[in-house]
């Protein structure tokens, strides 16, 4: 087996997602390189060097990575991904953008968000909003896989020291551009990264309700999230959404206030390992996955909250 | 320009769908079906470009069972002027929907090709990302704005942690995410006006494209229960079970 992980990063700093994608590749067993595609991320090179037990490091840098356009990465990786048994990448905005052109190009099947490996060749990933969990079998001969996160836990990030290999392939379709990106800036963790999280719905009725959540995630080192009917109302912007067809996040504590707990909102945390629900309606949907249940107004338990952590 | 819509005909977004208990596959028996919300999303912003006066043409396609003609003339009522639907016999994968819809594009020659970002059913992301591959044309997807400039077109993508602007050449390929309209209801009068729009129907092999499966699924199971909770009394009683019982802070 020979497995070749792409790397999550921002041409700075090496994300997370990648140590749990290479947590992914330890359990299919074999010979692990990772790829770092981009522009000026020698650094980023340099902290994959550190994570042991990996081949070989490979270093894409190219101006036409920049941005991680995903004509320009999927036309790449399908060059260097066709000597390969697996191609893995997280289940990112940036790997669920570029790996299906990868596989496509290849004439091979992806297999979309895998939450456990079972062999080299057979998965688990869920469907239907993850009210169903499907086991499958690729009969490709390269495996193209995106990886849930949160289905595997991270390798360690240092320890290693893997030689890195320059990588001289331009490929510059010049179809597509880079025009400019807003990313908010916030001290808080990632949501997808953060150890608790709190996140608020429909029931805090508008956006400037959200600073009663900011006291509480400050005290707690916590991620902001948010539930579809919230980003839907406008409250919040979409990159807070936790659910089927937002963010997937499993934190130590998860803590849903004013959520009603639609299956699409449960399919994006119902893994976190301890789950607080506090809402008025002692019938939302949301007390059936909580350990802990509050029925209470968010508006009078917020404020206590906070003043009690 | 023409625009080209591919649609998917999914369960209900409201179903809660469950395994058979035999664990063969989801228990879609008596199941309510819809287009896939992400795809409606694609159509009204197709048809929003066609009421600007950007696109000519509206044209909705679909790769499944027969049963999809009445996805399609849904679209059909929602504005799109015609339907084309690529049959199969079993259920194709995003690769072969993906290779159906280049032999749909190299006939009608779009300029551009909107569909929904996911299926609520597979969940699986891959459809238009895959076509762009096939054709060699680009994409934005997750798209929450699509604005169309001299020959290009400006996509403004939902990424991890805010907001991406990008320039595609045309023909190019959009994949629609939530915020990028509210669709719009069929009116009466235009459901009974789709029933006399044109639906063409291909077969697979007509086409010439392989659909074969690459993917076997060796089981569906339900997801692992969570033990049922307590409910607190007071946000000291939370406080309290948080630190001493779950311990999950400090």
């Amino acid at each position: 087996m020979s497995i070749l992980v792409i790397a999550e990063h921002d041409n700075n700093e090496l994300k997370v997602a990648t140590l749990n994608t290479v947590a992914a590749a330890n359990e299919i067993g074999g010979d692990i390189e990772i790829l770092i595609a981009g522009s000026e991320c020698e650094g980023v090179a340099n902290q994959a060097a550190q994570i042991p037990g990996i081949q070989k490091i490979l270093l894409a840098d190219k101006p036409a990575y920049a941005n991680f356009l995903p004509e320009n990465i999927g036309s790449l990786i399908t060059e260097i991904g066709a000597n390969y048994t697996h191609i893995l990448s997280p289940a990112t905005a940036n790997g669920k953008n570029f790996l299906p052109r990868v596989a496509a190009s290849l004439d091979v099947a992806q297999v979309s968000d895998i939450s456990a490996v079972i062999n080299e060749d057979t998965f688990e990933r869920p469907i239907y909003a993850g009210n169903c969990i499907a086991t499958v079998q690729s009969t490709d001969t390269i495996k193209v896989i995106t990886v849930r996160t949160t289905g595997f836990d991270a390798c360690p990030a240092d320890g290693g020291s893997t030689s890195i290999e320059n990588i001289d392939i331009d490929k510059d379709l010049a179809i597509s551009s880079f025009v400019k990106e807003e990313i908010a800036v916030s001290d808080r963790p990632e949501l997808t990264a953060a150890d608790i999280v709190i996140s608020g719905g429909r029931g805090m009725q508008n956006g400037d309700n959200f600073s009663l959540l900011n006291g509480i995630a400050d005290k707690l080192g916590a991620a902001i999230g948010a539930s579809r009917a919230a980003v839907d109302s406008g409250f919040v912007p979409n990159d807070m959404q936790v659910g089927q067809t937002g963010k997937i996040v499993a934190p130590d504590l998860y803590i849903a206030v004013g959520i009603s707990g639609a299956i699409q909102h449960l399919a994006g945390m119902k893994d976190s390992k301890v789950i607080v629900a506090i809402n008025k309606d002692e019938d939302a949907p949301i007390f059936q996955v909580a350990d802990y249940g509050l029925v209470a107004d968010l508006f009078d338990a917020l404020p206590e909250l906070e003043s009690k952590l | 320009m023409k625009v080209l819509v591919p649609v998917k005909r999914v369960v209900d977004y409201n179903v809660k769908v469950r395994a058979k208990s035999d664990e063969t596959g989801p228990d879609l028996s008596n199941a309510k079906m819809a287009i896939n919300p992400f795809c409606e999303i694609a159509i009204e912003e197709a048809v929003r470009l066609k009421e600007a006066g950007v696109a000519e043409e509206v044209i909705a396609v679909s790769v499944g069972s027969s049963a999809s003609q009445e996805q399609l003339r849904t679209c059909l009522a929602l504005g799109a002027d015609r339907a084309i639907l690529v049959e199969t016999e079993e259920e194709a994968e995003p690769l072969g929907v993906a290779k159906a819809l280049k032999a749909i594009v190299e006939k009608e020659q779009p300029g551009l090709i909107i569909l929904g970002k996911q299926a609520i059913d597979g969940d699986n992301n891959q459809t238009g990302q895959m076509l762009g591959a096939l054709l060699n044309y680009p994409q934005g997807t997750f798209a929450s704005k699509v604005e169309i400039i001299d020959g290009s077109v400006e996509v403004t993508r939902e990424v991890d942690g805010g907001l991406q602007t990008v320039s595609l050449k045309l023909p190019a390929i959009v994949t629609t995410d939530l915020r990028l309209n509210e669709p719009r209801y069929a009116s009466l009068p235009n459901i009974m006006k789709a029933k006399k729009k044109a639906l063409d129907v291909f077969s697979a092999s007509e086409l010439n494209i392989d659909v074969t499966p690459r993917i076997n699924t060796l089981k569906v199971s339900p997801p692992p229960e969570r033990a049922a909770g307590i409910i607190v009394e007071s946000v000291d009683e939370l406080v309290d079970k948080l630190k001493n019982e779950a311990k999950v802070i400090s």
